[in-house]
């Protein structure tokens, strides 16, 4: 480490490592946490594959039942907080406490770390707001974790094009659809949380500051890694 | 513990995230490709977007590699796994 050359553009760890592991203890924790939820969604994603490309009738078309425009603005919303929050990862780094600050010579104000976790907790909000509109969207025109509802209007353009709507699939569909998805939102939910309560007791009361922001680094983590899966999850389930 | 380095320029990285997210639409609705081909592409890009994410926002470029090890360990045994379910008929 290069302390003493320390400028505004270069990233620095928070603390000093534990001895052996070479990174702090709860950083470490997250990875191991993180490695482990690897194995949980590859498990999710490799039964949707096996599913989806193991099952002899058609499955639904990409965009027949699922509305992929609101769902390509909420990864817009998720890869917007990830950016976000490294910028807050990167304002505590460098000791900005503040929300705004103005900058002379400049029309923008320059944001601190209460600014932008302020902001990765708005948009990680607005995604589980928009995934519940969704889910209740769906579950109106009778897409359900069993498949098509009798009755309902995704049952009877199923009826007129079995072949777009996965007819014969729709159970296997719905249940893998709102498994992986519905696990993914609870990450989301837990993530904001999280933040929620790291921004009241910690980051508004200023208590982290360039020498110390191990929480900051640690719900980053863990924030990241959920954008990462719902990039994936977005073009397994949405697109393909 | 990542050691000290330059910082990447995070707007230039969401700037790419975003246009492949464009592209990826863009692909699977809009572009004249054969499924396997669309299907390829779509992969790749996802991949691609999600290595972005690990090794500048989660800064996984800059970590020691003892830390990379921990992350990078259940990705085979991820390929595994599912290579083994999706050739059960076989076995």
């Amino acid at each position: 480490m290069t302390h003493a050359t320390a400028t505004a553009d270069m990233m620095h760890p928070p603390v000093p490592a534990e001895p052996g592991s070479g990174v702090y203890s709860n950083k470490l924790g997250m990875w191991v946490f993180l490695a482990s939820d690897v194995m949980f969604f590859t498990a999710l994603i490799g039964s949707y594959i096996i599913l989806r490309f193991g099952v002899t009738e058609p499955w639904a078309a990409p965009g027949a039942v699922l509305n992929v425009p609101l769902t390509a603005f909420n990864t817009f919303l998720l890869i917007c907080s990830s950016v976000s929050m490294v910028k807050a990862y990167a304002a505590i780094a460098d000791g900005k406490k503040y929300f705004l600050r103005p900058v002379p010579g400049k029309l923008l104000r320059d944001g601190g770390l209460k600014f932008w976790m302020l902001v990765t907790i708005i948009c990680g909000a607005m995604f589980v707001g928009v995934q519940v509109f969704e889910y209740v969207k769906l579950l109106g025109h009778g897409f359900t974790p069993a498949g098509y509802r009798d009755g309902s209007l995704l049952a009877e353009h199923a009826v007129s094009d079995a072949v777009r709507y996965g007819a014969t699939s729709a159970g296997l569909y719905g249940s893998s659809f709102f498994t992986m998805t519905g696990f993914h939102g609870f990450h989301v939910t837990c993530g904001v949380v999280s933040m929620l309560y790291l921004y009241s007791t910690k980051v508004l009361p200023e208590k982290y500051s360039a020498q110390d922001y191990r929480g900051i680094e640690t719900i980053g983590l863990y924030w990241h890694f959920v954008d990462l899966v719902w990039i994936i999850l977005f073009t397994i389930v949405y697109l393909i | 513990m990542t050691t000290a380095h330059t910082r990447p320029n995070y707007i230039l990285i969401w700037l790419y995230l975003f246009l492949m997210t464009v592209a990826e639409v863009a692909l699977a609705f809009e572009l004249p490709f054969s499924r396997n081909v669309k299907l390829l592409l779509l992969l790749v890009l996802a991949l691609w977007k999600a290595m972005l994410v690990a090794l500048f926002f989660m800064h996984l470029k800059f970590e020691r590699w003892r830390l990379r090890a921990i992350f990078m360990v259940p990705l085979p045994l991820a390929i595994i796994l599912v290579l083994a379910v999706i050739t059960e008929k076989i076995w």
